[in-house]
């Protein structure tokens, strides 16, 4: 049942790096920006998509044999949404304020492409530790670029992390000013635009053509 | 009237699904390679839009939110956390009917519209109107009007990436750039111009 780690930090590469989600397979960036404008919101947002991707595979996986394939995709919507109203209600009673920030984008995780695509292409084939870390590393691909754009959102928008100012103040008194683009929505697209090319120069990684 | 006028002029432009909220990507970077197909998927998202906005402020309203069941005898009766897969439901079942409705009596409009129906049910913008129209406490004529605007603004914004796409296939992009990376930069410049509306009170 079990395989060896090497198998199992294969998958997690693959899903962390080389085949990463939101820049190849063009996959979940749907509810991914809008809560990239603060660190932590990215961040929760991240642990939430993450545990809901890893356990829907998991549970998916577990269930395989038994789904009729006709009906899959509304038992797979049915698995990912209980869980996505698990984890509003947890965010809901244990942080209210980010819960309150985040709005509906928790609740569009459900219809969010990774977790559904790797049900589809993963779990609906693959035993359920295997897909649990599949779960896992998808989830922290998406994590990387989703905590990587609310890193530069925040930092040129608003001068801050995590809320604390960390641009000294002789910058600003030498003429330096935050970018409010940033905090928009064009800065997130523009921000997604710079780090797919900055990932496709780097090696290791297969390049998509147009 | 003008408050309606108001709401839809502001979710079209200021407050627009794809470009300000970033709903509705997955679709609007994979069919927008071609305008006559982005025109088509834009048509049945304002379609299948503007029918489960107001589909589910009825479930919402009727049945799920805090007190609604009070004349079954559950006045503090609250399922409002059962929205999302009740949503979800409403939507996929919604989106079936509207396909084979289309079917039986237009196969004009099907053999137009069929190959993008399935593909709306998982759209997140049509959740995302549902979920928002819960939010900002719409009533059941501003749910018609925001689902309406909203799937006007979806579609405006995917036709013009279509035909901007279409343009910069013959432009020099650099190559690690080219493709989605592009797709991204241009919707970052739509979004700056959708943007300038914001002056706009009526």
């Amino acid at each position: 049942m079990f395989k060896s780690k090497e198998e199992y930090l294969e998958i997690l590469t693959k899903g962390i790096w080389t085949e990463n989600p939101v820049a190849f397979q063009v996959l979940g960036i749907c509810s991914a920006l809008a809560v990239t404008v603060k660190m932590s919101t990215a961040i929760v947002m991240s642990i939430a998509l993450t545990a809901v991707t890893a356990f829907s595979s998991l549970i998916i996986s577990m269930l395989r044999k038994r789904i009729p394939s006709n009906i899959r995709i509304i038992v797979e919507l049915a698995i990912i949404a209980s869980l996505v109203i698990v984890t509003d209600e947890i965010l809901k009673a244990f942080f209210y304020d980010i819960s309150k920030q985040l709005s509906i984008f928790v609740g569009l995780i459900i219809t969010n492409c990774i977790v559904l695509g790797r049900a589809e292409a993963f779990a609906m084939a693959n035993p359920p530790i295997d897909s649990f870390v599949d779960g896992v590393a998808n989830g922290l691909g998406y994590s990387m670029i989703l905590i990587a754009v609310a890193f530069f959102r925040e930092l040129l928008g608003s001068g801050k992390l995590f809320g604390f100012s960390v641009i000294p103040q002789f910058i600003y008194d030498l003429g330096f000013q935050d970018m409010g683009l940033m905090v928009l929505a064009p800065g997130a697209f523009f921000l997604i635009g710079l780090l797919v090319w900055l990932k496709n120069t780097l090696p290791g990684i297969s390049t998509e053509k147009r | 009237m003008g408050d309606l006028l108001s709401l839809f002029v502001n979710s079209v432009f200021i407050g627009n699904i794809l470009l300000a909220y970033f709903l509705g990507m997955c679709s609007f970077i994979a069919v927008s390679k071609n305008v006559e197909t982005a025109t088509g998927l834009g048509f049945a998202v304002i379609f299948v839009l503007t029918v489960t906005s107001p589909a589910n402020w009825l479930i919402y309203h009727g049945l799920l939110a805090p007190g609604a069941l009070s004349w079954l005898g559950f006045p503090d009766l609250d399922l409002s956390f059962l929205k999302y897969i009740t949503f979800i439901a409403v939507i996929a079942a919604m989106v079936q009917a509207v396909e084979m409705i289309i079917d039986k009596y237009s196969p004009l409009l099907y053999a137009a519209l069929g190959v993008f129906l399935p593909l709306i049910a998982v759209n997140c913008a049509i959740l995302g109107t549902s979920l928002f129209m819960v939010e900002r406490n719409h009533t059941f004529i501003e749910s018609v009007v925001f689902g309406a605007g909203s799937g006007t603004g979806w579609m405006l914004a995917i036709v013009s990436m279509a035909a901007i796409r279409k343009k910069v296939r013959y432009a020099d992009v650099p190559e690690g750039l080219q493709g989605f990376g592009m797709t991204m930069i241009i919707a970052g410049l739509m979004a700056m111009t959708f943007m300038m509306f914001s002056g706009i009170t009526l």
